[in-house]
């Protein structure tokens, strides 16, 4: 019976160890793994290794130009080789991550009928009117004319036009289409792409010294834009200022921004503030008994006024506020007076990345014999033309740099060149590739530095978007057509943008140490220390139970 | 005892944060008053005294993401409603009636600030409760509260660690808001916030060492609270003597508040700061100043002709021949005016009510006696 006693509880012990064991094969082997996955942050998965080639990527901007030869523009012989293809390729030298070549593929081929009619008109505006075909974006066409051809002025060599065309003199010479290509990619590159325009496009991720008043103007890129007109009227009592704002913007600002149109949605509102000083003291000049600002103070006359201008409440886009200042009648007339002190003829300035503000001075001739207030009606053409211009150059659009002697056509209606706007473009989408490489690059980084942040499916989607977009627009700048290209660089920005600043990445997630052990303490070790303990004695019964054989042996 | 009262309430953890930002070419701030209850008054003094210098020195409301996270002004036990003071006999209302607050009351979460701070805000978001800030961007954070080490409260009921903060930082940088960020702290051991920053171009104040507290400045015997805490009267004091065209750099905001004057150490960090603080003007965060030029180019616009001119005048005057608009009617204000009060039906007091009475006429006749009685009837 206590063999049978012993037997048993030497039966049960074996049991125990097996439940112990069994207890603690399950902790480790499913509930380790198990509490791990469950604990550990979402994140879907997301292209890190094409990410990674993103920063190496290679762009290639392509512009095609098809090159025209009229009769008599270049030797016989050479004539007879049209048509064909000359590429011309350089590497634009920028301290920039991302390589950049600019390829311009010259089709040459010889005028046709009716070009070499139009091409033999008197002057040669007239000759770029009779241009029946409008070209795609980013494309150029350049005619040769003969090299005694009296369409341009003597001694100009080139000619700008201002749809997308340019003219330029041949050359009877053996070398004839070596140095008339030469020519061309000069014209070629002003209107098209340098190296400035790319280096202001990438100003900002361009290390600091590269920095210039030229470069420091441009709007950052953005889907749309917001242009407020607001005319400031300090002094009712004295003006009763009216302005056709409704008629200007019809007029001359819509033709403008239809032409941008290509460059993001355009919105324009107007305002009239009443009672709205400059926060700035004008000073009098007694020599020409007016008031006049000087550069100094200019800085110090935005921020009062920009509080009351509303542009908060306007809408999420980027706001570019032109303003229209009639000093009061105490203050009549003011001027601004430039570093020389001289004062400047447009009575404007602007500030980069905001807006301009005009001084719109009332004729003195309105106060003879009026009872005030005197109405004053405001010359909508002489402001336009100032807002205007102060658009076009915190667009970023200035004058290129010409070839040497180069004619540039006059103004057009709008106020813009069909080859500015391309300028712009092939700098927008140049500056749009790199931000949404960075913005990717830096959600990659972020995510490998920060373990916390949880990356939904939709963010991921997001991310994929935004890589293919990437890559689709760098496709489409080689091929040469940059309208595509553009709204592809557009949709990886809007793509990235939306993945880095999607609510969700917010990480709360962050314990310190304590914590985390204050809570999980109280959880796993009453369950742990048991079966520790258990394994421990089993494990040193084991031993024993091994020793004893030897020692009897 | 001033010290002991402060060192009480640095036991309980309210933080007033202000967020300002700035830039060379625009400056962004920042304030957050992370403090809750009447008795953390000084904290919102403090943050209504620094948004009033920034906004003196230029700033416009646009660029100030201001948080408060209690109503002092308006605080029932506020013994001059609508007015916050910073100074004792009431010499500055620095609550005035241009004070725009972004964040208020239980808004003032660390979720909404790591928010604002990193931009993560949900689409509907108004302009002016985001931070509009770009890699030109100056940009100061003032927070304020209670705090410890590594740790900040915010609303009594959560806190923000150094960790979450040197994160959102990193976030920051990574995407390029800021092009420098000048960061004060204003709360017992202030000096362990900034200890985990590892992002560049970050300068760091604070008003105590690990280990000290920030004390208070004075009290006030009719408001009955302290009004500002030293440090952030002190360097309110250096800044009055800032204006948009000073030189004062960096340098002098360090030796700002000794420890004869704050009892505590404060401290700062330059390490991840790029220049040297000695060529850092202190209106390259609190002032902004715009880049501006003259405009010398016009472009040519063409006259349209006399008669489409003409011709758009004519349709604005027929327009104004046309009937004035009306509003349809919306309410009627006439009737509401003149009607008269309605009359109440009289309804006998309910069972409840009548029930308490008797139970309480009864106590009351058993405890004194009957005889009370006649003097009642």
């Amino acid at each position: 019976m206590a063999a049978a006693g012993a037997a048993a509880t030497h039966l049960e012990v074996a049991r125990g160890k097996r439940a112990a064991l069994f207890f603690a094969a399950v902790a480790i082997v499913l509930g380790l793994p198990l509490w791990w996955k469950t604990t550990e942050t979402y994140r879907a998965s997301l292209p890190y290794s094409q990410i990674s080639g993103l920063n190496a990527l290679q762009l290639r901007l392509m512009v095609p130009v098809t090159v025209v030869f009229t009769r008599e523009s270049v030797p016989l012989d050479d004539q007879e080789k049209l048509p064909f293809t000359v590429v011309h390729e350089r590497e634009i030298p920028l301290k920039y991550k991302m390589k950049i070549k600019c390829r311009f593929q010259k089709a040459y081929r010889r005028a046709l009928d009716h070009e070499e009619e139009a091409l033999s008109s008197g002057s040669v505006q007239e000759a770029m009117l009779d241009e029946p075909q409008e070209q795609a974006e980013g494309s150029l066409t350049v005619y040769v004319i003969s090299e005694h051809s009296s369409l341009l002025p003597q001694d100009m060599m080139s000619y700008i036009g201002p749809k997308r065309t340019a003219v330029v003199r041949g050359i009877m010479h053996r070398e004839a289409f070596n140095i008339i290509g030469r020519r061309i990619v000069q014209v070629a590159q002003a209107m098209s792409l340098t190296e400035d325009v790319l280096a202001a496009a990438l100003a900002d991720h361009l290390p600091e010294d590269k920095w210039s008043a030229e470069k420091r103007r441009p709007l950052k890129s953005s889907l749309g834009y917001e242009i407020t007109f607001s005319l400031l009227n300090p002094d009712p009592k004295s003006h009763d200022v009216y302005w056709d704002i409704e008629g200007a913007v019809r007029r001359y600002v819509q033709p403008f921004l239809n032409a941008l149109g290509a460059a993001g949605n355009f919105s324009v509102d107007s305002q009239i503030l009443y009672y709205a000083m400059l926060g700035v003291n004008p000073r009098f000049d007694s020599a020409s008994s007016s008031y006049y600002l000087d550069m100094h103070s200019l800085p110090h006359v935005i921020n009062p006024v920009e509080s009351r201008l509303g542009s908060s409440a306007a809408s999420l886009y980027p706001v570019l506020n032109f303003l229209l200042y009639v000093p009061e009648l105490a203050h009549s007339p003011l001027y601004i007076q430039d570093k020389d002190g001289a004062p400047v003829a447009t009575n404007a300035f602007h500030s980069p990345r905001w807006g301009g503000i005009m001084v719109y001075n009332v004729d003195s001739k309105t106060y003879n014999a009026s009872v005030l207030p005197v109405r004053v009606e405001v010359d909508m053409v002489r402001v336009m033309e100032v807002f205007l211009a102060q658009l076009r150059l915190l667009f970023g659009i200035a004058q290129p740099q010409l070839p040497p002697k180069c004619l540039l056509s006059g103004p057009t209606s709008e106020g813009l060149m069909t080859w500015e706007l391309d300028r712009l473009l092939w700098a927008r989408s140049v500056e749009n590739l790199a931000t949404a490489t960075t913005t990717l690059t830096s959600l990659a980084q972020l995510l490998g530095k920060i373990s916390n942040i949880v990356i939904k499916d939709d963010v991921a989607s997001e991310v994929y978007k935004a890589v293919a977009a990437v890559q689709k627009s760098a496709e489409e700048l080689a091929s040469g057509h940059l309208a595509s290209a553009f709204v592809a660089s557009q949709e990886a920005v809007t793509s990235s943008e939306l993945a880095f600043f999607d609510p969700s990445l917010l990480h709360l997630l962050y314990f310190p140490d304590d914590q985390k052990f204050a809570i999980y303490i109280p959880l796993f070790l009453p369950m742990a220390v048991p079966i520790l303990l258990s394994l421990v004695k089993i494990f040193l019964e084991t031993r024993k139970s091994w020793r004893k054989p030897e020692k009897t042996d | 005892m001033a010290v002991t009262d402060s060192l009480s309430r640095a036991a309980t953890v309210l933080a007033t944060v202000l967020l300002l930002s700035f830039g060379s070419v625009a400056a962004s701030h920042i304030e957050v008053c992370t403090s809750r209850f009447w008795f953390n008054y000084r904290h919102v003094a403090n943050t209504l005294s620094v948004y009033r210098s920034v906004k003196r020195l230029g700033i416009p409301d646009s660029h100030i993401v201001l948080m408060l996270a209690d109503d002092m002004a308006c605080n029932p036990r506020n013994p001059k409603p609508a007015t916050v003071f910073s100074h004792k006999n009431m010499e500055l209302n620095v609550y005035g009636d241009d004070v725009e607050v972004d964040y208020r009351s239980y808004e003032v979460t660390v979720e909404n600030f790591l928010r604002v701070l990193t931009g993560r805000i949900p689409p509907s978001t108004p302009r002016s409760k985001r931070l509009l800030s770009d890699d030109r961007s100056n940009i100061l954070i003032y927070m304020t509260g209670h705090g410890g080490n590594g740790f900040l409260k915010f609303q009594d009921s959560e806190e923000i660690t150094n960790i979450e903060l040197a994160d959102a930082f990193e976030q920051m940088w990574q995407k390029r808001r800021y092009n420098e960020l000048l960061f004060i702290i204003d709360t017992c051991q202030g000096a362990s916030m900034y200890e985990r920053f590892y992002s560049p171009n970050i300068m760091a104040l604070a008003s105590s060492q690990v280990g000290e507290d920030s004390l208070s400045h004075q009290p006030d015997p009719a408001i009955g609270v302290h009004l500002m805490d030293r440090y952030t009267f002190y360097v309110l004091e250096f800044l009055e003597e800032i204006n948009p065209a000073s030189q004062t750099n960096m340098n002098d905001l360090f030796q700002v508040c000794p420890k004869s004057l704050c009892v505590s150490t404060p401290g700062h960090r330059t390490d991840l700061f790029q220049r040297d603080p000695k060529n850092v003007l202190i209106t390259d965060f609190f002032g902004s100043v715009r880049k501006v030029e003259i405009t010398t180019e016009t472009i040519k616009l063409q006259q349209d002709s006399e008669i489409m001119e003409s011709s758009y005048k004519e349709d604005q005057m027929d327009e104004k021949l046309m009937e004035p608009l009306k509003y349809a009617e919306q309410l009627p204000v006439a009737q509401i005016i003149h009607q008269k009060p309605k009359l109440k039906d009289w309804h006998p007091p309910g069972g409840f009510i009548l029930g308490l009475w008797a139970l309480i006429i009864m106590v009351f006749f058993k405890t004194y006696g009957i005889k009370h009685m006649k003097f009642i009837f």
